[in-house]
């Protein structure tokens, strides 16, 4: 038996049903259209990757999520899982409101709650700790109407993974999975960038312990000059092939938007990874950081707060090539001076791939920088 | 009824002057609480969830396992 879901209970939301009776019957609903943010949140409430989460949250929720770190219940949960809609929404008479795409198409069925409003500012400082507009997570969060709307998710809609499907496990599937491989301690390794030898000294360091290691890529929209989702799954499909043991590594994609939320998203990002049956995270410095916004290991210290969490986290320090040492370390092992040193700058390896050079092997595995270097389009713009 | 303050955030719970004595002690020995009752919460979180865990039941039937195992071999995970 693999480990509890998060909240005891992994939620499955059924799908809607296609017949044409059906969806105009949707349509005569009131509707919401959602973003692509929420569509992925969507597939995430609806196949368990947020459990215990239901669907879109109610004021009891958020208050208590945004002031105590925890769901009205008492359950670990740092971020709130929000329906913003316009200033001037009115949810109609149905108990019911179909959410949909830009193109009208129906995704799913919210069963409805309640219509409230939230300080954005105030959301900001908790969930962030700051209030300033140049952070991402704040602007997006500005950029947001402060009216939301709550409600179980009923049914959903099939929600493609665009273009991912066959990367795409979702929690049911990785717990028989796990199961099927034997594995009990299994480490989760959360990523948003190409693998560098730092990466995989962690990943590995973590595999020396458990039975094998679930990487996870994050897939969606994130930073302009981050790597793409295509080369971030193939540069990790070349590190699995040419440098892991058989049957030590699961590698499978999330669709999920980065929040840049640091210490509180790095509570989420374990939450999601021990509804997907995983033991243990790996957790590094400025884990979900942006800019200087969060200090270097606040992400680790956050997790003292959370005895009941169920699932153990594995804190990482940063790790450099050191000359002297001829192999990686960290500040806790290494004597040496900072000049012996080659750190893993991703501004450093960016420039580098830009003027068409491959990083040094000591940087990166020479059969990864090849998958970015051969690609036209490696980062976002 | 439990006694609940008038935000209805916190309850106030009875345990024994002497206990409460050893953790005051040691909690102004060893820092990283502020409070008995910040021990007290954490170390109750602690418990009550390791008894929630346990023998909670997988969400799935063994129709969906061999559905999910065909798609794992399908896509090469198995």
């Amino acid at each position: 038996m693999a480990l509890s879901p998060h909240g005891g209970r992994l939620v499955q939301v059924r799908a809607i049903e296609g017949s044409n009776e059906k969806i105009k019957e949707l349509s005569e609903n009131s509707r919401i259209r959602v973003s692509e943010e929420t569509r992925v949140q969507m597939l995430n409430i609806s196949n368990g990757v947020l459990s215990p989460v239901t669907g879109f949250m109610g004021k009891a929720d958020y208050e208590n999520v945004i002031e105590n770190m925890r769901l009205a219940d008492d359950t670990p949960w740092t971020i709130p899982v929000l329906l913003h809609v316009p200033d001037d929404f009115v949810a109609g008479t149905s108990d019911e409101i179909t959410l949909v795409d830009d193109n009208t198409r129906p995704l799913g069925i919210l069963e409805f709650e309640e219509l409230f409003s939230i300080s954005k500012k105030e959301y900001a400082k908790k969930v962030f700790g700051t209030e300033e507009e140049a952070h991402p997570g704040v602007a997006k969060a500005y950029a947001s109407s402060d009216r939301v709307v709550s409600g179980k998710l009923k049914s959903v809609a099939r929600l493609d993974a665009g273009g991912f499907e066959n990367y795409t496990l979702s929690p049911k599937e990785t717990r028989v999975l796990f199961v099927e491989k034997g594995w009990k301690d299994v480490i989760a390794f959360q990523t948003r960038n190409a693998p560098h030898i730092g990466h995989e000294y962690v990943q590995k360091t973590g595999l020396a312990f458990a039975d094998g290691i679930f990487i996870n890529p994050v897939l969606g929209k994130k930073k302009a000059g981050d790597f793409t989702d295509e080369v971030i799954l193939e540069t990790y499909q070349a590190l699995v092939k040419n440098y892991y043991p058989k049957n030590s590594v699961v590698l499978s994609v999330l669709h999920y938007e980065m929040q840049y939320a640091g210490p509180k998203e790095a509570i989420m990002h374990a939450i999601m990874r021990k509804n997907f049956g995983c033991s243990h995270i790996a957790i590094g410095r400025d884990h979900a950081g942006v800019g200087n916004y969060y200090g270097p290991y606040a992400a680790h210290e956050i997790f003292k707060e959370f005895p009941d969490l169920g699932i153990q986290a594995v804190f990482f320090r940063e790790f450099f090539y050191c000359n002297k040492c001829a192999g990686i370390a960290n500040e806790k092992i290494c004597p040496h001076l900072e000049s012996d040193r080659l750190s893993f700058s991703g501004t450093k390896l960016r420039k580098m791939f830009q003027s068409g050079e491959t990083p040094p092997k000591e940087f990166m595995r020479p059969e990864v920088s090849q998958v970015i270097l051969k690609s036209k389009t490696p980062f976002v713009e | 009824m439990p006694q609940t303050t008038t935000q209805s955030k916190y309850t106030t719970v009875s345990i024994p002057i002497t206990l409460h004595d050893r953790i005051e002690k040691m909690i102004i020995k060893k820092s990283g609480f502020k409070s008995v009752s910040d021990y007290v919460t954490y170390v109750l979180r602690e418990v009550v969830a390791m008894h929630e865990t346990k023998d909670v039941p997988e969400p799935f039937t063994s129709t969906d396992v061999e559905e999910i195992k065909a798609r794992l071999k399908a896509l090469g995970y198995l």
